[in-house]
């Protein structure tokens, strides 16, 4: 299946919706989509996994960069995934020590909100 | 026995392609359902490599893969770049990743490595025996009935 990117705002978050696979072909559109959102002004990106269904090192480099990008802005960055699949790349990469992973969207956002 | 043999230009569009054919050809060699999500990623992760590397190394030749049915389901992944490139890559400890100093190309090779090493069993990462280049060889169990 396509990449999909849906953006929305939830208050001061702003939750960027991805689904279908993401790999070394699709890898630069969420790339560029990320820098437009943190270039436009959003400082608190919540990234929903809930509808991927094939993440590759490609895409977990892209959210690596963003993460990095928003800590040096003094942003925030959070991802929502609770399908086993992918949380086990996120262990075996050991980058779910790197990523504040969460099983919902309002709970990325209520983690973020009160800066835990 | 069976064999399925795929070379394709180093593009990244072409490396879906290979998952693809690779996994269908794991169902039919039968292994099992529960494994091949990580079929799926690992030949994935096997085939972005070989295509990086080749576009690092500005390299036309295609990158070749071939699954077999032999003792087990077996797929190798055959670039053709420099052996120096392929070989000695190290996983990486989650301080590592989130340096600001590591780039995306090398966090992304690192993370792809884990992977492989993590979903695979049996795997060997080796010099191909004639010529430049490197070959990945993943075996998983398969059994068909």
């Amino acid at each position: 299946m396509e990449l999909s990117l849906a953006t929305r705002a939830v208050g001061e978050h702003t939750v960027l919706e991805v689904g279908g696979e993401v790999d070394v072909y699709t890898a630069p559109r969420l790339r560029e989509r990320l820098l437009e959102l943190i270039d436009g002004g959003a400082r608190h990106v919540v990234v929903d996994l809930g509808r991927v269904d094939f993440l590759d090192s490609t895409g977990l480099g892209v959210l690596v960069g963003a993460l990095k990008r928003l800590r040096s802005a003094g942003g925030s960055f959070a991802l929502v995934c609770d399908k086993e699949p992918l949380l086990k790349i996120f262990r075996i990469t050991a980058l779910d020590q790197v990523f504040p992973l969460h099983p919902t969207v309002d709970a990325a956002i209520a983690a973020d909100s009160t800066g835990a | 026995m069976a064999t399925v043999k795929l070379s394709f230009s180093p593009a990244p569009v072409h490396v879906r392609t290979a998952r693809l054919v690779g996994v269908a050809v794991a169902r039919r060699a039968g292994v099992r359902e529960d494994l091949l999500d990580e079929v799926r990623l690992a030949i994935g992760e096997a085939c972005t490599r070989a295509v990086a590397l080749h576009r690092q190394y500005g390299l036309a030749d295609p990158v070749y893969v071939e699954m077999s049915d032999t003792g087990g389901y077996t797929v190798r992944v055959v670039d053709r770049a420099p052996i120096e490139a392929g070989l000695g890559l190290a996983a990486l400890g989650p301080d590592e990743l989130a340096k600001e100093s590591l780039s995306e190309d090398a966090l992304t090779t690192g993370v792809g490595f884990a992977l492989l090493a993590g979903f695979v069993e049996d795997l060997q990462v080796r010099p191909v025996d004639e010529g430049v280049g490197t070959e990945v060889r993943m075996t998983w169990p398969a059994g068909r009935a």
